[in-house]
């Protein structure tokens, strides 16, 4: 059912990461997690030159269920927000590996990539 | 895990399903805040046939009312009515709420779900001394349909008897087992259905076809917290008494003689002195959910039930806190104080924003 873009690569807690042209990544969460949350109504992000360490807490989801914790694929220094989350937190649910991206950074450490699931392997995670 | 005579109907509409008290129910068919929308806008359906429903034979069903019940029944035992009150324990500690309906000379008790085997044996104990057989309905399921057109719609359904358009709030009518009555849990005007299990489908059915949309206990919750309605369990518990709770209005005192559980601990308590039941809205970004901490001038509190408000457009939630609040407070979010409003839990009234 989820058609999940293949130059992706996930966290088995639902959050993706994308490596772009010029060598940053974007991170958001997997249609699967929107799908589970429910309506999504505040995100809290974090701040433009923090820094977030790999599988830790770098943000938080409120849907009208319940709130998240959102964990970063990736160790680096974030470079930019969605500000567009912050009025139209509920693009998430429309549209989670685009316009619902959360934060983008400049990695640390690339040799972490290795340590995240193939959208095949994230795919099994989200059928068992 | 239980299920309602509805399961199927609800797996074939896409529901999401969760345990409820060992009850699989749905939480939601598309999702909270389109099913909340179209309770206010127009008509839903719930199935909230995991609630509890006990009938009474024989005795003086009226005495054992009167004991067991913190408000009077003498105020419907007369009328086709229903009323909500508390079952108290002798310390004054809410066992449940619930609510009592009574028409063509027959009583009907509807509690909560997860209270079903205490309220159970409660009632069973106290009915003794006065001669009541209780009989638990577990053939009998429940049906709300609620909301701005609810009406309409159930006047379409022609195996339910018209005089329900008829029925002032809390009015009641029997149809042979069938009872209607004017009550929910929404705000909303409409009507909630205790019917066999075997008749439940075709009315469902019926609803749906009438463009009723399927409501799951997701929306349930924001419709009620947006009437202010207290959920047992969240927002008080058996160690809470009824004047922290927002059930002191519930509270029936005016015949000295009516000697009810729970009466004697209410009398020693300094309602003066007690916590209250209040409405907050969060002025800054986030979402209220319970157990966050609250402060205001005069003393604390705690956040009982909170979520967001699809209403309202920003989060809301009950809070129990000292007396003594003005206007404002803060709350801890994740270690940030955050800005609250103190409001009369009714945060709508007639399902519209309050003025």
């Amino acid at each position: 059912m989820n058609d999940i873009p293949g130059d992706l690569k996930f966290l088995s807690s639902h959050e993706w990461t994308r490596v772009e042209s010029d060598g940053t990544v974007t991170i958001g969460i997997s249609d699967h997690a929107q799908d589970l949350l429910g309506d999504i109504v505040f995100v809290e992000l974090p701040e433009v030159g923090q820094s977030v360490d790999a599988e830790s807490d770098a943000a938080i989801v409120e849907s009208v269920k319940a709130a998240s914790d959102i964990y970063s694929p990736l160790s680096g220094e974030v470079i930019e927000i969605n500000s567009l989350l912050e009025n139209q937190p509920e693009i998430i649910n429309s549209s989670p590996y685009e316009e619902g991206w959360f934060y983008k950074l400049n990695p640390s450490d690339m040799d972490e990539l290795d340590n995240l699931l193939s959208p095949e392997d994230y795919n099994n995670v989200c059928e068992d | 895990m239980n299920k309602t005579a509805l399961h199927e109907s609800h797996i074939e509409l896409g529901a999401k399903m969760i345990n409820f008290s060992n009850w699989e129910m749905p939480i939601s068919y598309t999702s909270f805040i389109e099913e909340h929308n179209a309770v206010r806008n127009a008509a839903g359906i719930f199935d909230v046939s995991h609630m509890a429903v006990f009938d009474f034979l024989g005795g003086n069903q009226v005495a054992f009312f009167e004991k067991i019940f913190a408000n009077d029944i003498k105020k419907i035992s007369q009328n086709n009515k229903a009323i909500y009150g508390a079952l108290l324990n002798e310390e004054g500690g809410i066992l449940d709420d619930l609510i009592i309906y009574h028409a063509n000379s027959k009583f009907r008790l509807v509690s909560n779900c997860s209270t079903r085997e205490q309220n159970r044996d409660w009632y069973k104990k106290h009915a003794v001394e006065f001669g009541v057989e209780v009989i638990e309905r577990s053939d009998m399921g429940i049906l709300a349909i609620q909301g701005p057109d609810a009406l309409n719609k159930i006047l379409a359904i022609s195996e339910i008897d018209h005089q329900v358009n008829k029925l002032q709030s809390f009015g009641c009518i029997f149809d042979g087992e069938k009872l209607f009555a004017r009550t929910g849990y929404t705000g909303e005007d409409g009507l909630e259905l205790i019917v066999p299990n075997s008749d439940i489908k075709n009315l469902w059915d019926k609803a749906l076809k009438l463009d009723c949309t399927p409501i799951g206990l997701g929306a349930r919750n924001t419709l009620r917290l947006e009437a202010g309605l207290n959920l047992y369990g969240n927002d008080m518990t058996i160690d809470n008494h009824p004047y922290e709770s927002n059930l002191g209005w519930t509270i029936d005192m005016s015949n000295e003689n009516r000697q009810f559980i729970g009466k004697d601990a209410l009398l020693s308590i300094d309602q003066s002195e007690s916590k209250k039941i209040v409405g907050i809205i969060l002025r800054d970004k986030g979402v209220l959910r319970a157990g966050y901490e609250i402060t205001h001038g005069q003393g604390n509190g705690i956040v009982l039930s909170g979520s967001y408000s699809p209403t309202l457009q920003s989060s809301i939630g009950l809070a129990r806190v000292d007396q003594g609040y003005q206007e404002n407070g803060k709350v801890m979010i994740r270690n940030k104080e955050l800005n609250i409003d103190f409001v009369s839990p009714r945060f709508l009234r007639q399902g519209k924003i309050r003025p």
